[in-house]
């Protein structure tokens, strides 16, 4: 079971040779690195904060190392470490010796920057920072062997805006705007993670009629961004119909969402302790009835999709990410449960609503476009049963609690089960309960990587499809 | 396929008829903010609670600032500041965003010239310098079938080399800086500049961090700061319908 809360001083420091072995013995009990970072103190040591989240027993166990300038790298034999140890150099100089890719993270415009090449036959293509479409900017390098695709690697960091540096200290009036922006497609699955941080943090529960409400604006906002991204894979395959249905009812979840609080997004709704505003009976109804047609219509439109030989042959077979591969790289969210790995956040490490109303989980096993987009639509089935179900559980009641002074000297950690998959919030107090460090890792930080695995050995005209099917944050990366 | 056409039909007719007719918004939109000046009884209490500084202590708000969080509204004793649900929120000047107690001067078409050339046919270039994907995704949403934008002649393109105008969201991180000045270098003369969203226009809720640039105008000319965070798609394209001529003579302001 795992522990909310942690008071620092209670964690004991494992010494840092033991801590391959300590990691790799929970890897092969199926234990997946869920955040993994450095905090330098008033001495020459640096403390690592790695956690492992287990979905077999539910636990999520803490493991805090030391160290002063260096240490062996984990990736070589736990590839999932890769960019969390490419992190660590790049903030706070603490060195992995032997790291098979050492290069900044975030720093897009560094010296330091060099790019993986193959030689003879092999023509490169870069693409970005800046793309065809209105989207985030990243650079993509591409070796190709005349059409096909051998290795794709993915720069990012060009949205790198220091969030993580402007938390410290916090919290402050600008904190939930910070987390409603860290992805701005996202800011109900990170404002949740935080305010659920500080809730630990005070050890406070916050009323149930606010939980669930939490839980609607949150599956809202899967099933806007799942409808869009099978809207935008249909256009990128030329299915028109899809597409132009899709635009627009992704429009319509959102204009429920802004039923709820204004905002297309649902920004300045979710706050610590709880809402900022409720919903009155005549809303529900209202709600409820466009849910109903707005979900009908998708349906309509997605099956089109799904029923289209032409469209199963783009969709099907590519962009594989095999089982293997995508536990060995820890990935997240629609991503893995479209290779068959189940995990769920909503499910296994469950928090408000869902730990006493479960949600059931999507799942596919072969792990290309088609079971990507499928677990999306499945996904979309599951959100609308689960409005519903939840909506017709509401009493009325508080929205909103005070809470109480944080937690001094102490740690804890929020997982939300964001549309993309699992976000992860750590935050460590001081001695007067102000952040001392505040950790974010949103889901395509686990899950670029994965992208670029997809792409071996893949035709580059399928890139825009591939892309798409994972449809990953840049600005969630970068922070 | 007749399952095809039975679900077309089934879809029905969705574009807006905008600007023809006024859009039908939420009651809870935040729109324009409305202040009463005569309300207030100058505790500041707005003033240190926004999150971008963005009201000034003699209660002006800077809506380049302005995140549209509605905290100046909940903490005021007097209802001094409240928003309305007027959509129109684009201008062409930053000093027009520092709104008073008067209205807001709506962003009007730009030169004869420019409209000559750029009024039947606007070719933009969209690049995202640092933005959350907030104001990315309501643009985005101006080219489905609810706005349809294609419709007022603007379209969105991938070259810059066949654009009239560059759109830019994002505070300017450092690491997009040379990335969006080579763009703009790459768009020929006559060309327009249009700042979308808090960020773009002041940095919004990350001015001053050192990894940001604080807004389109410390780098480029603006011809269109659009606020909001992220202004709702109507606003956007009322801005650039604006800009072109294109708004119903009714929704035009007579000053």
């Amino acid at each position: 079971m795992n522990q909310k809360l942690h008071l620092l001083n209670e964690l004991k420091p494992i010494p840092i040779e033991e801590l391959q072995q300590k990691v790799s013995d929970e890897i092969k009990q199926e234990g997946r690195i869920i955040a993994f970072f450095g905090l330098p103190t008033s001495t020459d040591k640096t403390k690592l904060f790695l956690f492992i989240a287990n979905k077999n027993n539910k636990s999520i166990t803490p493991i805090l190392t030391e160290t002063t300038t260096s240490y062996q790298s984990l990736t070589p034999q736990i590839p999932q470490a890769h960019l969390f140890e490419r992190e660590i150099f790049e903030t706070i100089n603490i060195f992995p010796k032997n790291h098979p890719w050492l290069k900044p993270l975030r720093d897009s415009q560094s010296s330091k920057m060099e790019f993986f090449s193959l030689t003879e036959d092999i023509h490169e293509v870069a693409v970005g920072p800046i793309h065809a479409g209105i989207i985030e900017p990243g650079h993509f390098r591409f070796q190709c062997y005349g059409e096909c695709v051998k290795f794709l690697e993915i720069v990012l960091g060009y949205q790198h805006r220091g969030i993580e540096k402007a938390l410290k200290h916090g919290p402050t009036k600008k904190t939930i705007h910070y987390m409603e922006t860290i992805a701005g497609d996202t800011s109900i699955g990170h404002a949740i993670a935080y305010c659920q941080a500080m809730e630990q943090l005070a050890c406070c529960k916050i009323p149930i009629r606010a939980e669930i409400i939490r839980a609607v604006l949150l599956e809202l906002e899967r099933l806007a961004n799942h409808t869009g991204d099978l809207g935008a894979l249909a256009n990128d395959i030329g299915y028109l119909p899809t597409a132009s249905y899709c635009g627009r009812l992704r429009g319509d979840f959102l204009n429920i969402t802004a039923l709820i609080c204004g905002n297309r997004f649902g920004r300045n709704i979710v706050t610590v302790g709880g809402i900022n505003n409720d919903i009155d009976d005549i809303t529900i109804k209202f709600i409820l009835d466009k849910l109903e047609t707005t979900y009908e219509d998708v349906k309509s439109s997605v099956e089109l999709l799904f029923q289209c030989d032409h469209a199963a042959g783009r969709l099907e077979k590519t962009g594989i990410l095999d089982k293997k591969t995508a536990q060995d790289l820890g990935i997240v969210g629609v991503a893995a449960r479209a290779s068959g790995i189940n995990i769920d956040s909503r499910l296994q490490f469950p928090t408000g609503i869902y730990s006493t109303c479960p949600i059931k989980i999507a799942t596919q096993h072969k792990g290309d476009v088609w079971a990507r987009a499928r677990v999306r639509y499945l996904e979309i089935i599951n959100s609308y049963e689960y409005i519903k179900t939840i909506l017709a559980m509401l009493q009325p009641g508080p929205i909103i609690t005070l809470i109480g002074p944080l937690a001094i000297d102490a740690l804890t950690l929020s997982l939300v089960e964001g549309w993309r998959g699992e976000i992860c919030h750590v935050a460590l107090t001081d001695f007067e309960g102000n952040f001392l460090n505040y950790k974010i890792i949103d889901p395509s930080f686990h899950n670029w990587t994965g992208l670029a695995m997809v792409m071996r050995d893949e035709d580059i005209m399928n890139f825009p499809l591939c892309n798409k099917s994972f449809n990953l944050s840049y600005c969630g990366h970068d922070l | 396929m007749f399952k095809t056409i039975f679900t077309r039909l089934k879809q029905k007719f969705r574009t807006l008829p905008f600007p023809e007719k006024e859009p039908q918004l939420v009651d809870k939109f935040q729109g324009c903010p409305e202040i009463n000046v005569k309300k207030c009884n100058l505790c500041q209490e707005c003033c240190n609670i926004c999150p971008t500084a963005a009201i000034s202590h003699d209660i002006k708000i800077d809506l380049g600032k302005c995140i549209f969080c509605q905290k100046c509204t909940k903490i005021c004793p007097n209802q001094t500041i409240q928003f309305s649900k007027d959509y129109r929120l684009a201008v062409n000047k930053r000093e027009d965003l520092i709104l008073s107690d008067k209205q807001l001067k709506k962003a009007t078409v730009l030169g004869q010239a420019i409209k000559k050339i750029l009024g039947r046919s606007l070719c933009l270039r969209q690049v995202s310098a640092g933005g959350c994907n907030g104001c990315e995704l309501d643009i985005n949403v101006l080219s489905t079938i609810v706005f349809d934008l294609s419709r007022f002649g603007i379209q969105f393109t991938a070259s810059p080399r066949h654009a009239d105008g560059l759109v830019i969201t994002g505070p300017i991180t450092c690491n997009m800086k040379e990335a969006l000045l080579q763009t703009y270098e790459a768009i020929s003369e006559p060309k327009i500049v249009i700042a979308v969203g808090a960020c773009a226009i002041s940095g919004g809720i990350y001015a001053d961090h050192e990894e940001v640039l604080n807004g389109a105008d410390k780098l480029l000319p603006v011809d269109l700061f659009i606020p909001g965070c992220p202004p709702h798609p109507i606003t956007i394209l009322d801005g650039l319908l604006r800009l072109i001529n294109k708004t119903h003579t009714s929704l035009n302001d007579v000053e």
